[in-house]
C-alpha cells in the first residue's frame, strides 16, 4: 500500500507542478496526448482508502462500469478486490480490504 | 519486458499532458450513449487520430467502436477501430527511427531489427477482423466482472507488414523450439503486475500469415492500436494482436506467463461453456472466434414501412475458414431465407450479407445466422462461461412495420 500512496502523491506532484507543453515541435518521434481523465469516485464510506489503492493503477470507470444489482455487492466486490490483490499483485493491506469491500457495495 | 526509459518518459508525458489538457479544453465530449444492458451509460470521448468513441475506461484506455460504423462499409477505419489495454503504463512517446524488436531465446542468430529493416523486407497484406476476447460481455447472462461492452470491441482492417515467418527464419529457430512469447513497450505501474504478454505455438507463429504488422488500411497504426508495429494473428481473439511489440522470444516450453495461464482462459470442453454460473473443470487458452453475423442497417426497435421491399444488410465473419452462408429469418427462428453474400475480401475478412423482406404491420423478431467452411454455425442459445468470452448467439432484432 505503501508503494501505492507514494505513486499518487508523485502523480499529484507532477502533475500540480508541471507546466511544460509536451507539443514542442519534434520532427519524428510521435507524441501522443491522452485527455484528461474526468472519471472519479463517487463520495462513499472509506474513499480515501480507495482512492489511495486503487487509483494508481487504474481510473474510477473501471469500477464504474460493472454490473450492477443485488447479486453485485459484498461477494461479488470482494472477489473483485481479492483478484486485484492474488492475479494483478495489488499491495492493499488486509485491513483495507473490508473498508474497500464496504465502499464498493454500497456505493455502485 | 518495458523499456524502464520508455515508461519514465510516459508517465512524465502522461502528467504533461494532463497538466496541459486542464489548461486547455475538456477534450472529453459532454454526449453520452446507453448500452442496451444494465448500466450502459457511456461517455463518447474523443481522442488524437479518433472520432468520438464509446469511452469504456480511461486508464488505461479503452474505446468501443459505435455499431454505426459497421454500416459504413466492410473495413472499419482506423479511426474509429476499438482500443483495448490491460495496463496504464502505455507509452506516449515513440520515436519510430529507434525502435527496435528483438529476436532471442531458442534462436541461431538473436537479432535485433529496427522498423526500417523490418519494412525492406518483403511485405504481405491480408484483410483480417480483430476482435476483444470479451466483445459484447454486457450482454452475458448471468453477468459477469470485466469489461462491459456491447458488439463494438471489433473492427476489420488491411493489416500490411512482414510474415513472423521471415523474422524468424532469419534467427533461425531452433530444433525442440515450442512456443514463441510476445512482449511490448506497454507494461504495468507497478511491478507486481504481471507484465502484458502472450504465446503462440511455433507452428502458428510460422505459418506465414501470422504477421508484424505495421501499416493498417493505408496508414501507419495509430498509437493506441499499436504503432509502430503489432502482431496481427488472423482468426484469433485480440489478446494475442500483442501492440507495440519489441520482444520476441523463441521457447522450447510452453510460456507460463499469467497472461497465458491464469487469464484468457476458455472451458475446455466441445462447446467451451459451462452451466450459467459455474466453474469449468478444466480450461484452455482462448483461441479462435467463433463464427458470428449480425444486422448492420437496421438496430433492435427499428421502425419500418409495412409490406414494403425492406432491405437488410449486416456482415458476417468466423476464425478463418470463411463464410459460407448466412439466412435469415423474420419469424423468430422459425423458417429461415439464404441471404446474398458480397464482395470476399479473404476468409479472415467480415463478408457483406443482404435480403429483402417484406415486413407486415405489427412487431417482428428478425434473426440473422451465419454458416461456416468449417460447418459451424450459430447457436440460438447463448452459451456461456465464467469470463464471458466467445460470444456468438444468434442475434435478434424487434422491428416494428407500420
Amino acid at each position: 500500500m505503501k508503494r501505492v500512496v507514494i505513486t499518487g502523491l508523485l502523480c499529484a506532484t507532477i502533475l500540480s507542478g508541471l507546466a511544460y507543453a509536451p507539443s514542442m515541435p519534434k520532427a519524428k518521434p510521435i507524441s501522443y496526448q491522452l485527455p484528461e481523465e474526468t472519471a472519479a469516485f463517487k463520495p462513499g464510506p472509506n474513499l480515501e482508502v480507495v482512492q489511495n489503492n486503487c487509483t494508481a493503477c487504474h481510473s474510477a470507470d473501471y469500477i464504474k462500469t460493472q454490473p450492477r444489482g443485488p447479486k453485485f455487492k459484498k461477494d461479488f466486490w470482494h472477489g473483485e478486490v481479492m483478484k486485484m490483490i492474488k492475479m494483478y499483485g495489488a499491495p492493499i493491506d488486509k485491513a483495507d480490504v473490508d473498508k474497500i469491500v464496504e465502499y464498493l457495495s454500497q456505493t455502485y | 519486458m518495458i523499456d524502464r526509459r520508455t515508461l519514465m518518459h510516459s508517465a512524465i508525458t502522461l502528467a504533461a499532458s494532463a497538466a496541459a489538457a486542464s489548461l486547455s479544453s475538456k477534450l472529453a465530449l459532454a454526449e453520452t450513449v446507453t448500452l442496451p444492458f444494465g448500466n450502459g451509460e457511456r461517455p463518447l470521448v474523443k481522442y488524437p487520430q479518433k472520432r468520438p468513441m464509446i469511452g469504456l475506461t480511461s486508464r488505461p484506455p479503452q474505446l468501443e467502436t459505435p455499431f454505426s460504423v459497421f454500416n459504413e462499409g466492410l473495413i472499419t477505419p482506423n479511426d474509429a477501430f476499438f482500443v483495448r489495454y490491460h495496463l496504464a503504463g502505455i507509452p506516449l512517446e515513440i520515436d519510430p527511427d529507434t525502435f527496435t524488436v528483438e529476436i532471442k531465446g531458442k534462436v541461431d542468430r538473436p537479432l535485433k531489427l529496427a522498423l526500417a529493416e523490418i519494412k525492406k523486407m518483403p511485405a504481405i497484406e491480408l484483410v483480417a477482423v480483430n476482435q476483444c476476447s470479451g466483445n459484447s460481455r454486457g450482454f452475458v447472462n448471468p453477468r459477469v466482472a470485466g469489461g462491459q461492452l456491447a458488439n463494438g470491441a471489433m473492427g476489420n482492417a488491411r493489416w500490411r507488414g512482414v510474415p513472423l515467418k521471415t523474422v524468424l527464419d532469419q534467427a533461425g529457430v531452433q530444433a525442440g523450439a515450442k512456443q514463441v512469447a510476445f512482449g511490448a513497450i506497454d507494461g504495468p505501474v507497478i511491478d507486481t503486475t504481471p507484465d502484458f504478454a502472450k504465446a503462440l505455438d511455433v507452428d502458428h507463429a510460422r505459418d506465414g500469415e501470422v504477421m508484424l504488422a505495421y501499416a493498417m488500411n493505408g496508414s501507419d497504426l495509430p498509437m493506441l492500436n499499436g504503432f509502430p508495429l503489432r502482431l496481427v494473428v488472423p482468426g484469433y481473439f485480440g489478446t494475442y494482436w500483442v501492440k507495440h511489440v519489441n520482444e520476441i522470444t523463441v521457447l522450447d516450453s510452453v510460456f507460463d506467463g499469467f497472461w497465458m495461464k491464469s487469464a484468457y482462459r476458455i472451458p475446455d470442453d466441445d462447446c467451451n461453456c459451462v452451466e450459467p454460473g459455474t466453474a469449468p473443470k478444466a480450461t484452455i487458452p482462448i483461441n479462435k472466434f467463433p463464427v458470428r453475423s449480425f444486422m448492420t442497417n437496421l438496430s433492435d426497435g427499428a421502425k419500418v414501412k409495412a409490406d414494403a421491399a425492406t432491405p437488410l444488410r449486416g456482415i458476417a465473419f468466423d476464425g478463418g475458414s470463411g463464410i459460407k452462408d448466412v439466412a435469415v429469418s423474420t419469424d423468430g427462428g422459425q423458417t429461415w431465407t439464404p441471404a446474398r453474400l458480397g464482395e470476399d475480401l479473404g476468409r479472415y475478412s467480415f463478408r457483406e450479407w443482404t435480403s429483402t423482406v417484406k415486413l407486415s404491420a405489427g412487431t417482428h423478431e428478425l434473426k440473422v445466422r451465419a454458416t461456416s467452411n468449417d460447418g459451424k454455425t450459430q447457436p440460438l442459445q447463448p452459451l456461456w462461461n465464467p469470463a464471458g468470452y466467445l460470444r456468438n448467439v444468434v442475434e435478434t432484432y424487434r422491428v416494428v412495420a407500420a
